[in-house]
């Protein structure tokens, strides 16, 4: 099962970006290898719709849950649409190493 | 055109997808009835929850008239699948779910279920204590 984390910058050591459409980085952590890998996000000026681009994009490497701050009405909807879990961390201030922590990957 | 329907207000689906009659006499025409979200929580809330028409509609974000026409349906729908001895499927009908998030009572974050997401644990740390609320 494919997760997303929304991410400030591209190394584990960054910190949570709290912001689902407009995060700086999404790191795409592979459920069967347990892979790391950091994809940057071409949307973040978007003026409007930033999330569903980014969901299109999150589409094609098969995600199946995403972790950020909070989700828009329109990215909880789309995201909803296409059965993929949202976890929201709203008061979450860490690393991305520490959620991995607490997810028991790392 | 007629006015298009509020949306009904349901705290949880059913737990259950259809109910199926078994032992049928031989000969009897297959079929179903369609029972709504709407209908199931209007039932459940008269005569599970033993609430007045008034105090469940106001939970269902409705009028009274509304819910008894409601209650009225299901219960209908009930009878009909009894005595013709039919399958009951539920549907989605013209309701919206209340509690669609999940929080962990362990790191406090707020998750959803997907239908296709079986475990309603907690995604982060995995615990099974958990809370339903509206976000």
């Amino acid at each position: 099962m494919t997760t997303i984390i929304t991410a400030q910058g591209n190394s584990i050591d960054s910190k949570f970006d709290l912001r689902f459409g407009r995060a700086k980085w999404f790191c795409k952590i592979e459920g069967n290898s347990g892979k790391i890998e950091f994809i940057e996000n071409p949307y973040t000026e978007e003026k409007q719709g930033a999330a569903e681009k980014v969901i299109a994009l999150l589409k094609e490497t098969g995600v199946k849950k995403v972790i950020s701050g909070d989700f828009g009405d329109k990215a909880f909807g789309s995201l909803e649409e296409s059965n993929i879990q949202m976890v929201i961390m709203s008061d979450f201030r860490g690393k991305i190493s520490d959620i991995l922590k607490l997810m028991h990957i790392k | 055109m007629p006015r298009k329907k509020q949306l009904r207000k349901i705290v949880e689906p059913p737990k259950f997808i259809g109910y199926k009659p078994y032992g049928a006499s031989p000969g009897l025409k297959k079929g179903f009835v369609e029972l709504l979200y709407e209908e199931y929580e209007a039932i459940k809330l008269a005569d599970y929850d033993f609430l007045n028409h008034v105090e469940a509609a106001q939970l269902m974000g409705i009028s009274r008239p509304t819910f008894a026409r409601i209650y009225e349906s299901a219960r209908r729908k009930i009878a009909k699948a009894l005595t013709e001895c039919k399958e009951i499927k539920t549907v989605y009908g013209n309701a919206y779910l209340d509690k669609k998030w999940n929080v962990c009572l362990k790191c406090y974050a707020r998750y959803t279920t997907p239908i296709n997401v079986a475990s309603s644990n907690c995604p982060i740390c995995g615990s099974d204590k958990n809370k339903k609320i509206s976000k």
